[in-house]
């Protein structure tokens, strides 16, 4: 049957273009999620759009569950395949098509990795925003399907804000167009709007249309230090009520500063409850004053010490010491569980606090780092999956991490979508009704119910 | 069956190194097979994974495995890029000579390997048989680049343009020498390696000449065998473990401050696998091991950092040499070295350094890699190749001999006239007539 199903797709993307063998089968089987593989019956990589299609169609019409797969850098499990499934590789839809400097808009394939497509932006005066941590490798397609964020997200938003339109194959394998290279578009429905954060279970991505900026003049960063955890985040409340926005604004807790100065020897005070990096950007002049009252702001409500970059080598070593918290992090036991419950920032502490609670009574070691700025936090739980009991008290904490999360008036993800892994606690912030009408929709798009199934709302 | 059980068995002792890989998939930024086949099989995390699926006998095909294991070019760089610390190579070397073991070494390596590896001396009379004979099967092609290639199709050669092996390897031209401590008030022991031996010998001279230049003393023996890296690399843990005793009994008792090579590949051999596969052999030859793999150093290293030489005053007449300079993984990202060579190359007021895109990417050589995976390895080289040439340089430099052939190979191929230097060479030039 195997042997049959791989020629049908040789066909239609060229014999080196079919994965099926039992290795591969195990390569396409899982992502960067902690979650059990599920061996698909094969992968297949297409390399121009309608190949993309013919295969998407030919997946609907012998009922067979398709996954697409980036760089399966996914982080809720949404690129782990259907058992017996097919995997779909964008690897080779990787083309920038066009960069409009004139209009500031870009068109690429799913397939093109986002650091890549920065830098090429970059390379021609302009600035896409959004940056994923992982986005040395994501791609674009991912990031738009699982509508991911950054460490610039509070002033700039994060990837749906840069949707301008799309195209995109449905399960008949037609090509669906929306949106526009305008600024401005009203026509038809807004079915780009529907897709991202859609994590590949409505349609197929073909080309996708980026809005661009333009890339801030001057920027500033500094390091905040406290004694206090309370201090800290009602720093971060008083900046935004001051009316200031910075591009980033970034939290440390006291576990995560001491692993990462025992990791990066970065010069973190290894006394201190918790810290805030904080960078500040636009026109010089703005700049300027913005850095001084986010200092004054810092110092009166009672940092213990502040250290303002002075240069670009002091800025990269403040950016330097956030970058290392997952690296370091992840290095202390064999399993990381990167979790990225947000709540609203005013509830910042709330939830610090209750991590902390959480971690003491599962009796587990959690380290806390995150977009303090947009009330995205990263709970990094450390531990080790081959040690069934620590790892049942690993799932109870996640699951009371949540419930605390929507407590809160928050919700279960700022960043990293839903896929299998937070599924089953959809009901919980959304409610029965929108998990129906989630459902309806899905039916009348995929009656076979072959995209993606099992992600977001579960079977 | 029981063999397999065997195989199972030996991969749950790295099971601690697998699981330390979180599947982030960060290792695809930087792998340069996966940048040509984007095949997660070519990624360390696909690797790893596999692995782990052997070791879980969730898979019952170990050769899938092992093809997938053997398209590495083992250069490191997703490890040091790597957020949860894995030690990918560790793991690789370590699998492979468990694989290699439950499939035997083919038979033309262990020809090699055991045969010609192990007993230096032979090696030596073989490959100096050869070399006088190599000009009736090759032919010149550059003369710059001093390339051949066959003049009949031959499978092991393929239509490589490669350095021929030397008239006279270094341990004819230059005799064992045990010289003492000169004003400099060191000295090296001189650990060659293979490549430089019997295919640039040059790079050999060069050493010594700086070495006398500056008063270092060298005990040069020339009973020392091949770093082993080779055999390893192909899972023979057996000649590797060979090859480390012959050369221990050479140098373990030695009077020397600092073990020089002139070879990326055998620093970083000598200062992180042999402790690393060390660990079964007895603790009085363990410590031994430690000892001296805690002395090795990279020839620019040592000059910059422990001969503290400076930058030439000679007379400059004319443009200056335009020369690129590309790292060997097994320096840069292996050890850390890459300030050193570009220095050592700046004591040459005749040279200007004009850096390339990608100094650091693996220009595809990976040791035997390029042997079994010729085609990929040329897709990776002719990235590199491309580079060098954008740079406009009329030198290509870099501190591995290994490197220096597929370099060689990739711009002879193209039909590019660049010399190939090492770094030593460029600074030797200055003393000339010295």
């Amino acid at each position: 049957m195997s042997n049959h199903l791989s020629q049908k797709f040789e066909e239609i993307v060229g014999t080196g273009n079919v994965l099926a063998s039992e290795v591969d089968r195990h390569n396409y089987a899982y992502d960067a999620a902690v979650l059990p593989p599920q061996l698909p019956a094969l992968a297949v990589r297409p390399e121009t759009p309608e190949a993309l299609g013919r295969v998407v169609k030919t997946c609907n019409e012998l009922g067979l569950p398709l996954t697409v797969r980036g760089s399966g850098t996914n982080l809720s499990g949404g690129t782990i395949p259907s058992e017996g499934g097919v995997v779909v590789l964008t690897g080779a839809l990787n083309k920038i098509i066009e960069i409009n400097e004139a209009d500031m808009y870009a068109v690429v394939q799913t397939g093109v990795v986002t650091a890549k497509f920065a830098a090429e932006v970059a390379k021609r005066g302009l600035f896409y925003p959004p940056d994923p941590g992982s986005q040395a490798v994501s791609t674009m397609g991912g990031n738009v399907a699982e509508n991911a964020g950054g460490l610039r997200g509070l002033k700039y938003g994060v990837t749906k804000d840069y949707v301008m339109g799309m195209s995109f194959y449905d399960v008949d394998g037609e090509l669906v167009k929306t949106g526009s290279r305008t600024v401005k578009c009203v026509t038809g429905m807004n079915l780009h709007g529907l897709m991202v954060g859609s994590e590949g279970t409505l349609g197929v991505f073909n080309e996708i249309i980026l809005k661009l900026v333009p890339p801030p003049k001057a920027s500033k960063a500094m390091m905040a230090i406290f004694d206090d955890l309370g201090k800290a985040s009602e720093t971060v409340a008083a900046i935004i009520a001051a009316k200031i926005v910075p591009a980033t604004l970034e939290y440390m807790d006291d576990f995560t500063i001491k692993t990462v100065e025992d990791f990066a020897h970065a010069g973190l005070p290894t006394d201190a409850k918790a810290l805030l990096l904080i960078e500040v950007d636009g026109h010089p002049a703005q700049v300027e004053d913005e850095a001084a009252e986010v200092e004054a702001i810092c110092k009166r409500i009672g940092a213990t010490r502040i250290q303002v970059a002075k240069d670009a080598v002091e800025r990269n070593k403040v950016w330097e010491a956030r970058r290392a918290a997952l690296s370091a992090l992840a290095r202390v036991r064999p399993t990381t569980v990167l979790e990225d419950a947000t709540v609203p920032r005013s509830k910042i502490p709330a939830m610090v606090g209750a991590l902390e609670k959480i971690a003491e009574k599962y009796k587990l070691t959690i380290g806390t780092f995150g977009h303090a700025g947009d009330g995205n936090l990263h709970p990094t739980i450390l531990t080790d999956k081959r040690d069934h009991a620590e790892f049942t008290r690993v799932e109870a904490a996640i699951d009371e991490i949540f419930d605390v999360a929507l407590s809160l008036g928050g919700t279960l993800s700022g960043e990293h979508g839903i896929g299998m892994a937070k599924s089953k606690y959809m009901v919980k912030e959304v409610g029965q009704g929108s998990i129906m009408y989630a459902k309806r929709l899905k039916a009348a798009m995929d009656p076979k119910n072959i995209l993606n199934p099992g992600k977001i709302t579960g079977a | 069956m029981s063999e397999m059980r065997q195989l199972v068995g030996l991969l749950k002792q790295i099971d601690d190194q697998l699981v330390a890989c979180m599947r982030c998939g960060m290792c695809q930024a930087v792998c340069p097979i996966y940048a040509e086949t984007g095949l997660e099989g070519h990624v360390a995390r696909g690797k790893i994974a596999l692995l782990e699926c052997l070791a879980d006998e969730v898979i019952k095909d170990p050769a899938g495995v092992k093809e997938r294991l053997d398209a590495c070019l083992l250069c490191g760089s997703c490890q040091a890029n790597c957020p949860s610390g894995v030690k990918a190579l560790d793991i690789f070397l370590k699998a492979r000579a468990f694989l290699t073991g439950y499939y035997g070494l083919p038979p033309v390596k262990r020809a090699i390997f055991r045969g010609l590896l192990q007993n230096p001396k032979l090696f030596d009379t073989v490959l100096g048989v050869a070399s006088k004979f190599q000009g009736l099967f090759t032919k010149p092609v550059n003369d710059m680049l001093g390339s051949s290639c066959a003049r009949v199709f031959s499978d092991l050669i393929g239509g490589r343009h490669f350095a021929p092996l030397a008239d006279k390897p270094l341990h004819d031209v230059a005799t064992q020498r045990d010289t003492p401590r000169g004003h400099s008030g060191l000295k090296i022991a001189f650990f060659y390696g293979c490549v430089v031996d019997k295919m640039f010998p040059r790079i050999g001279e060069a050493v010594l000449k700086v070495c006398d230049h500056h008063g270092v003393g060298v005990f040069m023996p020339h009973a020392q065998a091949c770093c082993g890296i080779p055999a390893l690399s192909s899972g023979d843990r057996e000649t590797f473990e060979k090859l480390v005793a012959l050369n221990m009994k050479v140098f373990a008792e030695s009077d020397f401050d600092v073990l020089v090579t002139p070879c990326a590949t055998c620093t970083s051999t000598i200062k992180k696998i042999w402790p690393l596969m060390a660990e079964d052999l007895p603790a009085t030859t363990r410590y031994q091991v430690k000892e001296l793999s805690a002395k090795v150093k990279d020839i620019s290293a040592f000059l910059i950092q422990d001969v503290g030489v400076t930058p030439a005053d000679v007379a400059v007449s004319g443009e200056p040499v335009t020369v690129t300079y590309h790292d060997p993984c097994h320096l840069k990202k292996s050890l850390g070295v890459s300030a050193e060579p570009r220095a050592l190359i700046g004591c040459n007021p005749r040279y200007k350094l004009q850096e390339m895109d990608g100094a650091d990417s693996c220009c595809g050589s990976g040791g035997s890699f390029t042997l079994q995976h010729y085609d990929l390895s040329k897709r990776i080289g002719k990235r590199k190749r491309d580079n060098i040439v954008a740079t406009g340089a009329t030198v290509a430099a870099t501190s591995c001999p290994a490197c220096m052939l597929q370099i060689g190979d990739m711009l002879s191929q193209a039909g590019d006239t660049l010399a190939i230097r090492h770094p030593v060479e460029i600074y030797a030039e200055t003393l000339a007539g010295r």
